[in-house]
């Protein structure tokens, strides 16, 4: 893996929303390395900041929202541009959505205007990013339906989204983010809102695809087990923070960071039963608004290190084995 | 989508009837009939009058009959295209609202076209800007719109064109056109008479729609489906174009069906202010005189005119929205 060219460098990447109540740093200096090919997972309670480090990446965080600081390089052809920098109006930018850097979205339901059929939509971003005719580009997205396993593609394609189950509705929206066979596919909580029987079916086809197409995966979720199906790599984020990462089967066996610690044991384990004792990490996540002072979740750590935790931020450790944790338990003095 | 409009059309039928009855209970409920405003009338002027000569006239326009004949009379003659008579005017009532009904249509079209075409690119310009100094400007503006009397208003303008130009907008042509045939210079000249009462009557209406506008289109703007068509690398006013602001005109496509009739009663302040020939004075003097022929065919013809827009509506709303065709 370490000999794929690197595709997206995030460096200390940082997004706050400015609003009356006050700043919000929803990403608050975040790092990660992906590689052509390579499958990342990005985990962590709602309102750590997965969502929207991935709404930087693609430079469309709604609203009030701001990148403060940091670098988001895209490598193409050996060279590399700053996505940060570029005008998020600007044609640079919009080559790169949906061409390079495609997105799925959570909501099928939402993500899909209801008054055009998949169809129109689809056929859109083809013609956005490739040069073809209006004909060629419906073969394509017949084409993109059939891959991702859409009963009849011909007939469904002229389907409104309404019309279609929420399974459907999820192949669709990858049918359409895959369209422009794009060098790294962004799935924002891909298989949250679909049945469980349709989650497994839906991972599956995200992972045949990857390896067929060669792209690149973020994969954000709340739900260990899809990362460790899709992944191969694992960030963990808490409060704005990249608190843990590394490769997937190391953190799975050997987390370092507390919290990934108590996440991990947090997951109830099938056919255990009433004999299984969940372990949830006590308290809850502090408001966003009031951040700790020192390592952010410093309040709920069952190893806090008095007038260490709560006053120093911890700095990125690098452990062996690509393993990077921001724990003051692991700094070496 | 054919079928949508046949239905559609079909149901209107039944409506119109229901319409009917309640059009006559509505002209019929004030006590006393025409005879009576007439002798009122006569009295009042200190002429004589002859009881005998009365019952007649009466008789002869069957207004001694009990009510339910006398709607089945005029219901009956309204489905051959016939109007009655106004006992007021001793005219057909089909030649008096010919006269004056293209006219109202008129102003009501352009008042629209123009409160449309005001208040769709401000509300979309408020919305994508909210809290921007333009938004504040076309708020406060909405606002003094909304709050201003149509007739105040036209009377504002009346004296402002008036001082400028020396002019008096009174009317809807020039003199020289008044009586003159049809051609391309008459028509002309309407327009240049027909954008005061235009602007007058959709004053009020352009400002509410701006606001239904931007608050729709901010609801729209923060939905999912607007990010995803931004991370396909959609550019933004394409973006706005297709998606958001296609459903955002839906509740603003609703509004049509209310708009035309609303735009008659507004338009009655205007035409008496700005001395116009429609259908709003008529239909007030007709009421005063209980001339129930005149009336009556007034409100008819509102009524069908708010089916007309309602039904509008509905195929503008059918066409913007593909969930709705297949309801109703």
């Amino acid at each position: 893996m370490t000999q794929a060219p690197l595709l997206l460098s995030v460096d200390n990447l940082a997004t706050h929303f400015f609003s009356q109540e006050g700043i919000l740093e929803a990403v608050d200096g975040v790092s990660f390395d992906i590689h052509a090919g390579e499958a990342l997972g990005i985990a962590g309670e709602s309102g750590c900041g997965k969502s929207v480090t991935a709404q930087s990446i693609l430079r469309i965080v709604p609203g009030n929202g701001k990148i403060v600081m940091g670098e988001i390089s895209l490598f193409k052809n050996g060279e590399s541009v700053d996505l940060v920098q570029l005008d998020d109006r600007g044609q640079e930018i919009r080559q790169i959505r949906g061409g390079e850097i495609a997105m799925v979205f959570q909501e099928p339901m939402a993500a899909f205007s209801m008054v055009y059929t998949i169809g129109n939509q689809i056929t859109e971003v083809i013609r956005l990013h490739q040069d073809c005719s209006q004909s060629e580009a419906r073969e394509r997205a017949i084409e993109m339906l059939g891959r991702v396993g859409m009963p009849k593609p011909e007939q469904t394609i002229d389907a409104y989204p309404f019309a279609l189950s929420g399974g459907m509705r999820q192949r669709a929206m990858i049918a359409m983010a895959l369209s422009c066979h794009p060098a790294l596919l962004i799935a924002d909580e891909p298989t949250t809102a679909v049945d469980v029987t349709i989650q497994a079916q839906v991972l599956e086809l995200m992972k045949d695809l990857q390896r067929d197409m060669g792209m690149a995966l973020i994969v954000i979720t709340h739900d260990l087990a899809v990362i460790s199906e899709l992944c191969n790599r694992v960030m963990i984020m808490y409060l704005g923070k990249d608190v843990e990462s590394a490769p997937a089967d190391v953190i799975f066996r050997e987390p370092k960071h507390p919290y990934t610690v108590g996440l991990l044991r947090s997951v109830p384990e099938l056919g255990e039963g009433h004999s299984q004792e969940l372990d949830p990490i006590t308290g809850s996540v502090p408001s966003p608004y009031r951040r700790p002072a020192g390592c952010p979740f410093h309040p709920r750590c069952p190893e806090f290190i008095p007038d260490v935790c709560d006053v120093h931020l911890p700095p990125q450790v690098e452990l062996a084995g690509g393993h990077r944790v921001r724990c003051h338990l692991y700094v070496q003095d | 989508m054919w079928a949508f409009i046949l239905r559609r059309v079909l149901l209107m039928a039944p409506t119109l009837l229901v319409v009917s009855v309640i059009s006559f209970v509505i002209i019929e409920a004030p006590p006393g009939d025409f005879m009576d405003s007439y002798v009122n009338a006569l009295l009042q002027e200190q002429e004589a009058v002859d009881p005998a000569e009365i019952e007649s006239l009466r008789k002869r326009y069957g207004l001694d009959s009990p009510t339910y004949v006398r709607y089945f009379r005029w219901l009956g003659n309204i489905m051959q295209g016939n109007l009655g008579r106004s006992l007021e005017w001793n005219q057909p009532v089909s030649k008096l609202i010919a006269d004056r009904l293209p006219w109202s249509l008129a102003i009501s079209v352009a008042s629209f076209f123009l409160a449309y075409a005001i208040a769709i690119p401000i509300g979309l310009y408020s919305a994508t800007r909210q809290y921007s100094i333009g938004d504040y400007f076309f708020t406060l503006i909405g606002f003094i719109g909304l709050a201003t009397p149509n007739f105040l208003l036209a009377l504002l303008i009346l004296w402002y064109y008036f001082v400028a130009t020396g002019n008096v907008a009174v009317g809807l042509f020039s003199d020289e056109y008044l009586i003159a045939p049809w051609s391309f210079a008459k028509f002309i000249d309407l327009l240049k008479h027909l954008w005061l009462p235009a602007l007058v009557v959709g004053t009020a209406g352009t400002a509410g729609l701006i606001r239904v506008m931007r608050a729709n289109l901010l609801d729209e703007l923060e939905r999912p489906y607007v990010m995803v068509a931004r991370s396909k690398g959609l550019s933004e006013g394409k973006l706005l174009v297709k998606y958001p602001f296609r459903i955002a005109m839906n509740p603003v496509a609703s509004t049509i069906g209310w708009t035309l009739p609303t735009l008659v009663n507004g338009e009655l302040l205007a035409s008496l202010v700005l001395g116009l020939p429609t259908i709003a004075p008529l239909f007030v003097g007709a009421l005063l005189s209980q001339d129930m022929f005149l009336a009556g065919s007034v409100v008819m013809i509102l009524s069908t005119l708010t089916l007309v827009g309602t039904l509008l509506s509905d195929i503008v709303l059918a066409w913007l929205d593909p969930r709705i065709r297949g309801a109703i």
